[in-house]
């Protein structure tokens, strides 16, 4: 049986692998929204891994509304994304800086 | 009502109408508003100053509304109406009246004539305001109401620099004139307890002698009243060491100079000396003072007047040194002889000073002298008159039968004699000044009248007649076509130039003005200054002294010759020099060059305060604005605050970058440290 502990550290590796690909990444939006998607997977991991260890379902509920949501959320980025493409021709991250002052 | 307020009254309505409403009301009828009201204003006074003459009159107070009530201090608006009030009442009506209506010819072609004319009468008002006045204060509103006039006047060609800046220097010398007319009221108000001229006067003889602390020393109280007040009067007349303002005033148009720094304005500190005489007569130091400046400045100015060129600089020094002769004879104690030269002077130089501008006027505004030459055949009125003017200020007369003469004959050789009777050394000093300075008058006045009408026409080298030429050739007009027959304008140096007579609005006040130059002197002298009619007259007005008019009447016959011998010598050197052997003045100038540089120079007075008070002041200036308002106020005040938020706008810039991952990291740095907080601390 594989306890709660390797689950949290295998959460808390992927999120941080999500957190730092959001940073480091310089070149590619698409990796960003990757980055995201791993975020919430880790999340989704903490909340099976609790719901199974307590025994309570509303974490795995919650689990499949994350999922969801997440699911919503790269298909918007995705459309985002294109027309980003269409507009400036890259989709590299350094371009996108008019929210500069 | 009585009529003094309208006298006084109505210029100052006229400048309000002209003044504010003259855009509405058009220029035509803003000059006959103003000069309306002077017309009105003369027409009233000479009945008032006859009506003192024939001895029916008594000295009254018209009172007008009350001003100031504070402790014992009591001001209020009243006009005194007395034989001095009504001297100068004569005098300032009628030459502003017929300054006015010269100011019609003369100021055809300016724009803004309604300004000019509005100027006029203010200024009007505020010497009638000076002369009626019952109490100090109210004659330095006066003062000061004349000093904002000659302001606006000497600086109405405002788009001028030269003017602006003559019309600032007059105005700040005459500042420390006012700094030490106003101490003298202060100092009067302390000592009397009241500000009244009449209540002064008959303090005045019980001070005598009383003592006053001033600057740290006990002084006689009533000298440094006097010379207190004193020094307001020698800004205001342009007396030694205050007269710098004067000559540069000329910047102003010609018939302002005639009126205010000719006829009026300059001549209040003699009024004023006069109408305080009393006070004056108790303290002999400055009585003395008085006659030493006097003496003094007549001197000086008739220096510089042999050595202008510009005509009305010339008549400008010519009125400062006639003054000095007032002041000197003021301070010998003869005020009525003062008074006699402060009317006729002012018939004579206004005449001067309207002649001189009719000349400039057809001359195309050339002023200088040498440029002129020939003009009696072009101008013959303004000649005549411009002779008459000269006969009158350079005392042409016989002392046969009573006497004949014009008027400068009877005032200058009254304030002459009245020296010479005073008996004290500054008297005799002054005498002996006095008649230098009559041959020194004649000579710069023929020398004025030789350059400008006699000799062959040296136009042709002027730039304003060769500005008119070229104006005139697009347009040759029927006169000019007429005139060339003429021989004299085919002469070498007219350059083609034809002068024209003035108008009919500019030779009338001149011709005026030419008949009071002939006879008021011998209508008047008896009232003035005659030892039977005068004291009558005068009846406690002023002091004046009959003893002291009697000597001088009966002085023997050398001093009563010696004013006339020096202005004979004074007219052949003249004629000599610019007639006779035109080359004679430019070799004496070679012979003596240093001579003719410091006198041509006016003694260097302009360079000696240059260095002593405009540069050090400049230099304070520029010290408190550099170092003081920029540097430190500025600085440390609102640049400084706004370098400050610049900087700070610079930093906080540099963390906008506009990167989403940066915007993100921030946020995540910040959620850790709340986490952190809520985790560690916050239990």
């Amino acid at each position: 049986m594989i306890g709660l502990g390797a689950y949290l550290t295998v959460a808390a590796i992927v999120f941080t692998i999500g957190v730092l690909g959001i940073f480091l990444n310089r070149r590619n939006v698409i990796l960003m929204l990757m980055a995201i998607e791993l975020i919430l997977l880790a999340v989704n991991i903490n909340l099976v891994a609790f719901s199974a260890y307590l025994g309570d379902l509303t974490g795995q509920v919650l689990a499949m509304f994350v999922l969801t949501v997440a699911a919503a959320e790269a298909a918007i980025g995705l459309a985002i994304l294109v027309i980003f493409f269409r507009r400036r021709g890259t989709i590299a991250v350094d371009a996108a800086d008019r929210m500069r002052g | 009502m009585h009529p003094l307020i309208f006298i006084v009254f109505l210029p100052l309505l006229a400048a309000i109408i002209a003044g504010l409403g003259g855009r509405w009301i058009g220029k035509a009828a803003s000059k006959v508003v103003t000069t309306g009201a002077l017309f009105i204003g003369a027409f009233l006074s000479w009945p008032i100053f006859f009506e003192y003459i024939g001895g029916s009159a008594q000295p009254a107070v018209v009172p007008v509304m009350t001003w100031i009530h504070s402790g014992t201090l009591s001001v209020d608006w009243a006009l005194r109406l007395d034989a001095l009030t009504a001297v100068m009442l004569v005098v300032v009506t009628t030459v502003s009246s017929l300054v006015h209506l010269y100011s019609w010819g003369y100021m055809e072609e300016d724009p803004s004539q309604p300004r000019f004319f509005a100027y006029l009468s203010l200024f009007s008002f505020a010497m009638l305001m000076l002369v009626t006045a019952d109490s100090l204060i109210q004659m330095f509103f006066g003062w000061e109401g004349v000093g904002l006039a000659s302001y606006l006047l000497i600086g109405f060609w405002y788009y001028k620099p030269s003017a602006n800046a003559a019309a600032l220097k007059a105005f700040v010398v005459n500042r420390i004139g006012d700094f030490g007319f106003s101490l003298g009221i202060f100092g009067t108000f302390l000592v009397f307890g009241t500000v009244s001229i009449p209540s002064i006067l008959h303090a005045a003889p019980g001070m005598a002698g009383s003592t006053i602390g001033f600057a740290g020393m006990r002084v006689d109280t009533m000298t440094v009243l006097c010379l207190l007040l004193f020094v307001g009067a020698m800004g205001k007349s342009a007396q030694l060491p205050l007269h710098t303002w004067l000559p540069d005033a000329m910047e102003g148009p010609t018939p302002v100079s005639a009126l205010i720094h000719a006829a009026t304005m300059v001549t209040a500190g003699v009024f004023m000396v006069c109408r305080l005489s009393p006070m004056f007569q108790v303290s002999p130091t400055a009585m003395h003072v008085v006659t030493w400046v006097g003496a003094i400045t007549c001197f000086f100015a008739a220096t510089v007047g042999c050595a202008q060129n510009d005509i009305k600089r010339v008549i400008a020094y010519s009125t400062c040194s006639q003054l000095g002769y007032m002041f000197f004879a003021a301070g010998v104690g003869a005020y009525g002889a003062a008074m006699f030269h402060l009317f006729t002077h002012a018939f004579f130089k206004a005449l001067l000073f309207l002649g001189a501008g009719s000349v400039i006027h057809a001359m195309h505004h050339e002023q200088d002298m040498r440029y002129y030459g020939d003009l009696r055949k072009q101008i013959p009125i303004t000649f005549w008159v411009m002779v008459i003017g000269t006969l009158a200020i350079t005392g042409v007369g016989l002392d046969v039968a009573g006497g004949i003469g014009f008027a400068g004959f009877w005032s200058k050789d009254s304030i002459i004699e009245s020296a010479w009777a005073g008996g004290s050394v500054a008297g005799t000093v002054a005498f002996w000044l006095g008649v230098l300075v009559a041959g020194m008058t004649s000579f710069y006045s023929w020398r004025l009248v030789f350059l400008t009408f006699f000799g062959a026409p040296r136009w042709a080298a002027s730039e304003h007649i060769q500005h008119a030429l070229h104006g005139e050739h697009e347009e040759p007009s029927e006169e000019h076509g007429d005139s060339s027959h003429d021989p004299h304008h085919v002469k070498h140096g007219s350059g083609g130039y034809h002068p024209h007579e003035s108008p009919l609005t500019m030779l009338v006040p001149i011709c005026l003005l030419a008949i009071g130059a002939i006879f008021a002197g011998q209508f008047f002298h008896g009232i003035f200054v005659g030892p039977e009619r005068a004291p009558e007259y005068w009846s406690g007005s002023i002091a004046f002294v009959k003893e002291l008019a009697e000597a001088a009447e009966n002085s023997t016959l050398w001093v009563k010759l010696s004013p006339t011998i020096a202005m004979l010598i004074g007219l052949w050197i003249a004629w000599n020099n610019y007639i006779r052997n035109p080359g004679a003045a430019a070799a004496l100038v070679e012979k003596f060059p240093g001579v003719y540089k410091f006198v041509s120079n006016k003694w260097y007075f302009d360079e000696l305060y240059d260095v002593i008070f405009v540069r050090p002041a400049l230099w304070l200036g520029r010290l408190f604005w550099k170092g003081g308002d920029e540097g430190t106020i500025d600085r440390f005040g609102p640049h400084g605050a706004a370098y400050a938020v610049s900087v700070g706008n610079r930093i906080a810039y540099r963390f906008q970058s506009g990167y989403l991952y940066s915007y993100a990291l921030v946020m995540l740095l910040g959620l850790i440290g709340a986490a952190t907080w809520a985790i560690w601390w916050a239990q």
